[in-house]
């Protein structure tokens, strides 16, 4: 029994066209060894999602480092569910069956999860979608899990929260000023991005990559821009690839600034709030000078980058980096000395070790409870294969280990990008896609975290099938452990500490 | 260290804040046509603002946070951020209108007391944008309410933003 993932995989089908990992073709009977193995194996839950006639899975051996995509046929419209071994993908599986119908045999959960009963069809991604019965329940009707006690009461909020920020419903279950209980509702969001993607070209259908989730325009649209790479058996040139991680760690330093000063902002001390905001701003327009967007939406292609830079960039990003370095410094002294800021941040939504594992959440939420995994390390892509930097471990738990990591990884990231910038090699800046068919799986790490992206092209080089995983999938539900026993007033600042992303996931 | 000495020598630096960009003509002119000079003497040179996210990819979000910052400084033109659409003057909306945030946003609107002005911020909040004709999409907001002001952009900039809102503080 102590097979790697790939030695047990080994003797089912391979499927040729799948890269770079392998994908495997699985019966039934098959699959469900295989999520009995998951039980007891330290394999980590990377995504779970669905094709037409088709379930996947892609695992990662966190022992051996290996990746895997497993496949099971979809048989009478059902599946053996994986949710009873991986919590993580309970939320997944609700989203198969309310985009594609296909059940999940033994689900822990079968309520609704994106499908509000409002869209005019339901399973809209299936070859044969229904129209919504006009007496469908809507979210107002969706059966949150019950709290029973004396004196507990329900505080719902949202999906518009006072603020500018996405919306989603959170429902409370307070003992007083205790949570005792919160469940979150998502999917208000929901657009149909996968479905919009079917039928593009890889070109377009980066255009909207990069709109999954606005913060992580870069890292989505280059997780897409890998996978659809890997499917077409193409590598961009090598000053492509530097140039992508320029931009990646300038998307990581600016979101980690935004959220450094938010965070503090939520227990009321504004003076962090705006000096973060200033080196943000300085990073953002220091994105608009050198790639021509502040948020560097479109900047990345399927085969390489839109758009070079000259040396006169080149000393833009190095003032920005020299600047912003001695500054952040100070912010940290002050951060780390502030008393109330250590009696708010301190001991408040603490997630366990255990948890983070059992869901691989990944980002600053995994590496403040011990967990370590950095998509740019475990499975190391060009140019993170020839750099090295420090990944910050935490193991309180809590806001302020959030807020540290965060801190380590600007402090990291300002260094990685003087390293880019030393090492960054001549060459073109793109190549042409070719028109192939084939499947392509990328791991890429944004500033939350891990993100997974699988593309199937078809013959003419067309997406026929794209499904992008945001970190926050997995870190969303923990969220929910973070603020029990905590006050409500406090679950701003939870929430913000993990900054996951409403639109990534509802899609 | 405390924060003290970084904010004396901010104190005596010179402000980062930035001249406020003119009202954009543009704007001014979507105006005219769509609210009657009463109103706009009645709303006043301070606006609250109220945002609404209904269906956005964040960017848009990102980019009005922005505008609170040292360099924008929203609120020395006496516009301001509210928490409640029961206290707003200007309701923000950004996306292309999900079906889910449909009944969402229209309770919002309704919410705003009269007189009241309706911006779509961002081209998806203008005409849905890159999710033109995605299933869960309901959008454009000009088919459920009427459109005042429309700031294009995707997303606006923030100085964008500036001019657009300032054409609401503009005598009409």
């Amino acid at each position: 029994m102590a097979d790697d993932l790939l030695t047990y995989l080994a003797p089912a089908t391979i499927v040729t066209w799948h890269r770079p990992c392998t994908r495997f073709e699985l019966d039934q009977p098959a699959w469900r060894l295989l999520v009995e193995r998951m039980a007891e194996a330290d394999w980590s839950l990377l995504g779970l999602w669905a094709d037409v006639d088709w379930i996947h899975m892609a695992l990662r051996d966190e022992v051996e480092g290996g990746v895997a995509v497993a496949s099971v046929p979809v048989i009478d419209g059902r599946y053996p569910a994986v949710s009873p071994v991986r919590p993580g993908a309970i939320r997944l599986e609700r989203v198969i069956r309310d985009l594609w119908g296909h059940e999940a045999d033994g689900a822990v959960d079968t309520r609704p999860w994106l499908d509000h009963g409002r869209w005019p069809d339901r399973r809209p991604l299936s070859p044969h979608p229904v129209a919504t019965p006009p007496d469908a329940p809507t979210a107002e009707a969706y059966a949150f899990l019950p709290a029973t006690g004396d004196g507990l009461h329900q505080v719902p909020v949202g999906p518009i929260h006072a603020g500018i920020i996405e919306p989603g419903h959170f429902r409370f279950t307070a003992n007083g000023e205790t949570v005792v209980r919160l469940e979150a509702r998502l999917g208000w969001l929901h657009k149909g991005i996968e479905s919009l993607m079917q039928g593009l070209a890889p070109a377009d259908a980066a255009r909207l990559a990069c709109r999954i989730s606005g913060d992580s325009a870069v890292a989505h649209a280059l997780a897409f821009a890998r996978a659809a790479e890997a499917a077409a058996d193409i590598r961009p040139p090598p000053r492509a690839d530097w140039l992508r991680a320029v931009m990646a760690e300038l998307e990581r330093i600016a979101n980690h600034l935004g959220d450094i000063g938010a965070i503090c902002n939520d227990v009321a001390y504004a003076f962090m709030s705006a000096e973060c905001g200033v080196l943000r701003e300085r990073c953002l327009r220091a994105a608009a000078a050198c790639f021509g967007h502040r948020l560097m939406f479109d900047r990345i292609v399927p085969g390489g980058v839109a758009g070079d830079i000259d040396a006169d960039q080149v000393g833009v990003l190095r003032r920005l980096v020299h600047g912003i370095r001695p500054a952040f410094r100070k912010l940290i002294d002050v951060y780390d000395n502030q008393a109330s800021l250590a009696d708010r941040l301190v001991g408040t939504g603490t997630v366990r070790p255990e948890l983070v594992h059992r869901f691989a959440a990944g980002g600053f939420v995994g590496r403040a409870s011990l967990r370590a995994v950095d998509a740019r390390k475990a499975a190391p892509y060009p140019p993170y294969d020839k750099l090295d930097w420090p990944i910050p471990l935490f193991g309180e738990g809590d806001v302020n280990a959030r807020v540290w990591v965060r801190i380590r990884e600007v402090e990291a990231s300002l260094d990685l990008i003087d390293a880019l910038l030393d090492g960054l090699p001549g060459g073109p800046i793109a190549v042409a896609m070719p028109a192939r068919a084939g499947e392509g799986l990328a791991l890429v790490e944004g500033f939350r975290g891990e993100i997974m992206t699988w593309v199937r092209l078809d013959a003419a080089g067309r997406v026929g099938r794209c499904h992008p995983r945001d970190p926050s999938w997995f870190q969303w539900p923990l969220l929910e452990a973070a603020i029990e026993g905590n006050i409500i007033a406090d679950f701003p600042v939870c929430n913000k500490s993990f900054n996951c992303s409403y639109a990534g996931v509802d899609l | 260290m405390s924060q003290w000495p970084i904010t004396l020598r901010r104190l005596f630096a010179p402000s980062l804040t930035e001249g406020a960009p003119p009202a954009d003509p543009a704007g001014m002119a979507q105006l005219a046509a769509a609210v009657d000079s009463a109103a706009r003497r009645r709303l006043g040179r301070s606006l609250a603002l109220r945002a609404v996210d209904a269906g956005s990819c964040n960017g848009c979000e990102l980019e009005l946070h922005a505008l609170a910052n040292a360099f924008h400084d929203l609120e020395r033109l006496g516009l301001k951020f509210v928490a409640s659409p029961r206290h707003a003057d200007v309701l923000l909306v950004t996306g292309p209108v999900t079906t889910n945030m449909r009944e969402a946003l229209h309770r919002a609107i309704e919410a705003t007391p009269d007189p009241k002005w309706v911006v779509a911020v961002g081209d998806c909040a203008a005409g849905t944008g890159v999710f033109a004709g995605a299933y869960g999409v309901a959008g454009p907001l000009s088919s459920f309410t009427q459109v005042d002001l429309v700031i294009p952009g995707c997303p606006p900039t923030p100085v964008q933003l500036l001019a657009g809102l300032r054409c609401l503080l503009e005598p009409g």
